[in-house]
């Protein structure tokens, strides 16, 4: 189930607020733009990780200069012809030319402290990192390179999980980038997924949970349902930090909350044991 | 039994009503009653082709779940003989939402799985609508990986409205437990095949929808999310439901032009629960014949055009 929220803003709001300053979702502390980059993205106050730009995640945690990047020219078609209160494609060519991307989803080849993999990381800028047609492509592409060039796979996910735009395709792409994981495992590659926030529905429920070790941002939501379906089914209040990647530690569903600071030297060091 | 009737079959309602009651206590020999009979028969007829041959997305939802539609177990009944239901995903619990077990198609040893609804209040309540908690999904794997490792073929049958978002559900990786069927689904040697016989419903359908042919009941319906869920995010509205059901193609045929499934099976008029054997003897024709023709792909060639039919799947433009 795909659902991610959008939050309107309006040019005015953007322009005063996000200009130089950013508000953290969870401790509401206000801090000077060029100071949270300088911190990875990371509050300093209550050190929620802010989703990050594919851009940003693959300088934070590759060798510089090792990325390659593969299927550049991948772009999304409209083929149900969705419409909502807008068109699909509309909302295709305004994520384009926000994030300057042509999807949710980057690949390429690079080195982590000299350890090469194919990396994939999520835009969740680009419609809520939602996964469709591209992004399916993409993950089926760089999982085939990576057994043709003998190497394991990272992907980072941030992601509100199926391209409902897409109808049924998007759906598929979840078996499609889960079956292409059966060939990674047949062939003795590692696979490390990393979750980060947030992680959510088809997302999850395909590549995101398959990895060989599976890596989570601290305070990552990470589930399949979002919180507010599963509220209103239950119609009792959910238990604290339910879905939080530390209760997902506690509950064995993944393997190790690492900080972003911290990423590079454990993928690296991970990698490194997996391969040797 | 009495006949539930949907909104759009109220035209249908006042005279099959009258037919009925005309069959039961008129005096038939009366010639005004036997003319009226007679006229009701073909009104009758010619507006169950008028309805049921143009049935909106909306209305093949709603047929799809239409209370009396035939369930998996009643299509294991009449399809299949000798049928032993397995239990349990040995972890934590048995999942009634997600049956499976041993049967007989014609002769030959098949594994069966497939959700489970209920009919009434209470066998509703105990199969949770059909809504698989992660242990239904690990029970039915478990149960497809029993049957591949005696070389006996895999049928499943989607009728979910999908997942179950609740507590437990994620607590105990409902999203885990999906992937991991997705992939082993993948790498199960010996044919599957899918039919989606009513609701198709998102991840909780496609965690059984991995197979060598996947097909669909002609009122059947699959989705990457329920019409009303589409309607709540993207119209912000959920009684858009039947506008989103129309924007998201989520029909058979539709799928069918997709390249998703492979065959569509018909149905009687008026939806599978106006006949259930018919039904049945549709779908039984249509895995015997299917089943033959996977007999035929050799074992090195069954995987991989399993994954090419999947990895095929999407659409894009390169540049
Ligand atoms: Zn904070």
């Amino acid at each position: 189930m795909a659902w991610f929220k959008k939050k309107e803003v309006t040019p005015k709001e953007r322009k005063k607020g996000d200009a130089l300053w950013s508000k953290c979702n969870v401790c509401n502390e206000i801090t000077y733009k060029k100071e949270l980059e300088r911190n990875l993205n990371v509050c300093p106050k209550c050190s929620y990780h802010f989703p990050i730009s594919a851009q940003k995640r693959l300088a934070i945690v590759l060798d510089e200069g090792s990325f390659r990047e593969l299927d550049r020219g991948l772009t999304s078609v409209d083929p149900i012809h969705f419409r909502d209160t807008k068109r699909y494609s509309e909302r295709l060519k305004e994520a384009q030319r926000r994030t300057g991307l042509k999807d949710a989803f980057v690949t390429g080849s690079g080195k982590v402290h000299d350890s090469p993999a194919m990396m994939g990381v999520f835009d969740f800028g680009f419609l809520g990192g939602s996964l469709g047609s591209v992004v399916g492509e993409k993950i089926a592409r760089m999982v085939e390179k990576a057994v043709e060039e003998r190497v394991g796979v990272i992907i980072f996910t941030s992601s509100g999980g199926a391209r409902m735009q897409e109808g049924i395709l998007s759906l598929m792409q979840m078996a499609k980038t889960s079956a292409a994981l059966s060939l990674l495992k047949r062939e003795k590659l590692p696979y490390i997924s990393v979750l980060t926030d947030p992680t959510t529905g088809g997302a999850t429920a395909s590549f995101a949970m398959l990895g060989d070790v599976i890596v989570a941002e601290p305070g990552a939501l990470i589930g399949f349902a979002g919180p507010r379906v599963i509220k209103e089914t239950i119609k009792t209040n959910l238990p604290p930090g339910f879905q939080r990647a530390e209760y997902l530690l506690k509950h064995g569903m993944i393997d190790l909350i690492v900080e972003r600071k911290q990423l590079k030297e454990i993928l690296g060091q991970l990698l490194d044991l997996l391969y040797h | 039994m009495v006949r539930h009737y949907l909104d759009f079959e109220r035209p249908l309602m006042e005279m099959e009503r009258e037919y009925e009651e005309l069959q039961r206590f008129a005096h038939r020999d009366d010639p005004r009653v036997l003319a009226r009979i007679k006229k009701l028969q073909n009104r009758i007829a010619k507006v169950r082709k008028e309805i049921y041959s143009q049935l909106t997305p909306w209305q093949k939802t709603q047929l799809s779940r239409h209370i009396d539609r035939p369930h998996t177990l009643d299509y294991i009944h009449l399809v299949f003989e000798d049928f032993m239901e397995l239990h349990g995903d040995r972890g934590f619990m048995d999942d009634p939402a997600m049956i499976g077990g041993l049967a007989r198609l014609e002769g030959e040893t098949v594994v069966v799985v497939g959700h489970q609804k209920g009919r009434d209040v209470k066998e509703m309540s105990y199969r949770n609508f059909g809504m698989p908690h992660p242990e239904g999904y690990r029970k039915a794997l478990r149960i497809m990986q029993l049957g591949a490792g005696f070389r006996k073929p895999i049928i499943t049958m989607i009728d979910t409205p999908g997942a179950y978002p609740g507590v437990g559900a994620e607590e105990r990786g409902q999203a885990e437990a999906i992937a991991h069927n997705l992939r082993e689904m993948a790498t199960i040697l010996t044919p599957i095949i899918g039919v989606v016989i009513g609701e198709g419903g998102s991840g909780g359908a496609l965690a059984i929808g991995v197979g060598d042919r996947i097909l669909m009941m002609e009122n059947a319906i699959y989705s990457v999310i329920s019409p009303e869920g589409c309607a709540a995010i993207l119209w912000r509205d959920g009684a858009k439901g039947p506008l989103a059901a129309e924007a998201l193609r989520l029909t058979a045929s539709d799928l069918l032009k997709l390249g998703v499934i492979d065959e569509v099976i018909p149905e009687p008029l008026g939806g599978a629960h106006c006949d259930y054997q018919a039904a049945a003897a549709k779908l039984k024709e249509a895995l015997l014949r299917h089943l033959e023709e996977l007999r035929d792909v050799p074992e090195e060639r069954l995987l991989p055009e399993r994954y090419q039919k999947f990895r095929r799947m999407g659409a894009f433009m390169e540049e």
